[in-house]
């Protein structure tokens, strides 16, 4: 059983800035539970001559040529942006951080 | 009574631990290929990739990768067989992606060292500095944060980010623990970061330019009570942007923790900024609240697996070590070991070299850069390099060497240059700035001091040398001080009688 306890929940959503009620807290930690405990059972399968593996196609040392290619436009770049001001993104205040 | 630092390191043993971020200067950033041209209106140097957006995907630069290992093989670190990037989550507006892609348990560079020298009381002395790790990583963007009084974050009402400079490349290297070094912490840090800049120019992977930020020294500190073998607890002042700002931010940390020791109060582990007027670091974040920037293997990007021919490759180009080159330069000239400090000190010893290949004679080159260029740079409290061209000092000294201008006129020349009035010829042409060597000139000008000083005339004739001294005066006065004194001498003397 791999336990991930509500304390644990808690503060994976407050890393993630997500508001989240006692109950949601309480109803994630036993289904992120059972999330856990299905992926361990790959662990189970795993020997230890197979390594932990980051990309699902055993390729190396892709790399790009130091080649300047065309940018997109001031516009373009904050056409997403829910707000801008003097060709820059507009992000609400930041607190407590430096 | 509070310590001052010499009291400090009496009692307190200092131990040091330096980050450095040096931006490389590849032409387009880490993962894209965005221009990482610096200047540009903000926002124009982007793109899917380095804003984060929904399904870009990264591919690594090559020449990054090559600049990233070159930097390890001048350190004398391991380069590792298999490295890998790695996601660093966290919530802050500079990067896009809401993460940083950078290097966790697997960097490319381990384990490495660089020896410095520093000036101690009992002559220089040798301090190793071992080398942790060296990671690739992609930098931030710019944030303005407006409203509020100080600009500083808090009070701020909204910030605007600039995101040209997100991705790119970025290197940080790492030191152990440095110890051992007493009370010499101060110069040691400063040697180490001073070394590492010039590894890194003479590599060519960086303009590593600590005011325009090219190369940024984060300082971490800890005392413990000498004798303790224990550690203290430390802090890490970030925004040490010179390295005269290196040395500062050593001697400030190590007076405030110690008076914090001293006044029974502990030590928190926290990130403090240097503030560059006095010297001392504020606090900053605290800590306490471990980070956690749930790093894991960067899953859009593939491993970095060096092969050993093309690592034998790469270290078969490594330039001469910068203290190497140091010690030839200092034998080829002749220089004293104090004057060569203070050149390397300056950072002259590039500008001094080239003035030299362009024909100038070592000791004039040194004394004009360390000399009269100096002191118009300090006035006007900017580089001395940024005044005058190697080309254009070379110049001026010739002129002076052939005997067209006169040391006098020669450093009119230089304040003309330096004031932007052109090139040397231009200068000499605008001011009329041209030794007297005419002989007709001059003897009407040695004439007319004769008949005005007859008596000191008579003097010299009779034998009395030194006396000429009065006459060459009145010679270089009416001449504006245009005229080359050893020239004015030997027609003076000769006319009196006196000639050899
Ligand atoms: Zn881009």
């Amino acid at each position: 059983m791999a336990a991930i306890s509500r304390d644990d929940v808690a503060h994976l959503a407050k890393l993630a800035r997500i508001d989240m009620s006692n109950a949601e807290l309480d109803h994630l930690a036993q289904e992120m539970s059972v999330i856990l405990d299905a992926v361990a059972r790959v662990q189970e399968v795993a020997g230890s001559d197979v390594p932990p593996t980051s990309h699902p196609i055993p390729v190396n040392n892709v790399v790009r040529e130091d080649v300047v290619l065309p940018s997109l436009s001031q516009e373009d770049s904050l056409s997403g942006a829910p707000a801008q001001a003097e060709g820059r993104f507009k992000v609400p205040q930041i607190l407590g951080e430096e | 009574m509070a310590l001052n630092y010499d009291q400090a390191v009496a009692k307190y043993d200092p131990t040091l631990g330096l980050e450095v971020h040096v931006e490389l200067n590849t032409n387009s950033k880490m993962f894209c290929g965005c221009s990482t041209e610096f200047g540009a209106e903000p926002n124009t140097q982007t793109c899917p990739v380095c804003l984060g957006l929904p399904g870009a995907l990264p591919v690594v630069n090559g020449k990054a990768i090559e600049s990233s290992i070159l930097i390890g093989l001048a350190l004398n670190c391991s380069i590792a067989p298999f490295s890998r990037f790695a996601r660093k989550n966290y919530f802050y507006p500079d990067m896009p992606k809401n993460f940083q892609t950078s290097q966790y348990d697997e960097p490319i560079c381990v384990n490495g060292y660089l020896d410095v020298e520093i000036e101690t009381e009992d002559g220089p002395k040798q301090f190793r500095v071992e080398i942790e790790r060296v990671h690739m990583e992609e930098d931030t963007g710019k944030s303005l944060h407006v409203g509020g009084a100080t600009g500083r974050i808090h009070g701020a009402e909204y910030s605007l980010l600039d995101y040209n400079r997100a991705g790119i490349p970025l290197v940080e290297i790492v030191t152990k623990i440095v110890g051992g070094t007493g009370k010499y912490a101060p110069e040691v840090a400063r040697a180490y970061v001073t070394e590492l800049r010039d590894i890194l120019r003479s590599l060519g992977v960086s303009d590593v330019k600590m005011e325009q930020g090219s190369m940024r020294c984060d300082v971490n500190l800890s005392l413990a009570p000498i004798g303790s073998g224990s550690l203290g607890t430390r802090s890490e002042t970030k925004n040490v942007n010179s390295l005269r700002s290196v040395e500062r931010a050593v001697i400030g940390e190590v007076i405030r923790q110690a008076n914090r020791l001293e006044a029974g109060e502990r030590i928190v582990q926290e990130t403090r900024h240097f503030l560059e007027e006095s010297g001392q670091t504020r606090p900053g974040r605290s800590k306490e609240q471990a980070e956690d920037y749930r790093y894991f293997p960067e899953p859009d990007l593939v491993p970095v697996v060096p092969d050993s021919a093309w690592i034998e490759e790469l270290r078969a180009t490594l330039p001469e070590k910068p203290s190497n080159r140091r010690k030839r330069l200092q034998i080829e000239w002749s220089v004293p070991d104090k004057e060569m400090s203070s050149l390397v000190n300056a950072g002259l010893l590039d500008v001094v070299e080239e003035t030299i290949k362009l024909g100038a004679e070592p000791t004039r080159a040194r004394s004009w850069w360390l000399g009269e260029i100096s002191r118009l740079a300090n006035e006007r409290e900017v580089d001395p390099t940024s005044l005058i061209t190697p080309g254009q000092v070379a110049v001026v000294i010739s002129l002076i060497e052939s005997g067209e201008l006169t040391d006098k006129l020669a450093r009119q020349v230089v304040e003309g240059v330096v004031a932007g009035e052109g090139t040397p010829a231009d200068v000499i042409t605008k001011r009329g700035l041209k030794v007297v060597s005419d002989d007709g000139a001059l003897m009407t000008a040695i004439e007319a001091a004769i008949a005005a000083q007859p008596d000191t005339a008579l003097r010299v004739r009779g034998g009395n040398i030194p006396a000429a001294g009065a006459l060459i005066g009145a010679v270089m006065k009416a001449t504006g001080g245009q005229a080359d004194a050893a020239k004015v001498r030997e027609l003076l003397l000769k006319h009196l009688g006196q000639g050899e």
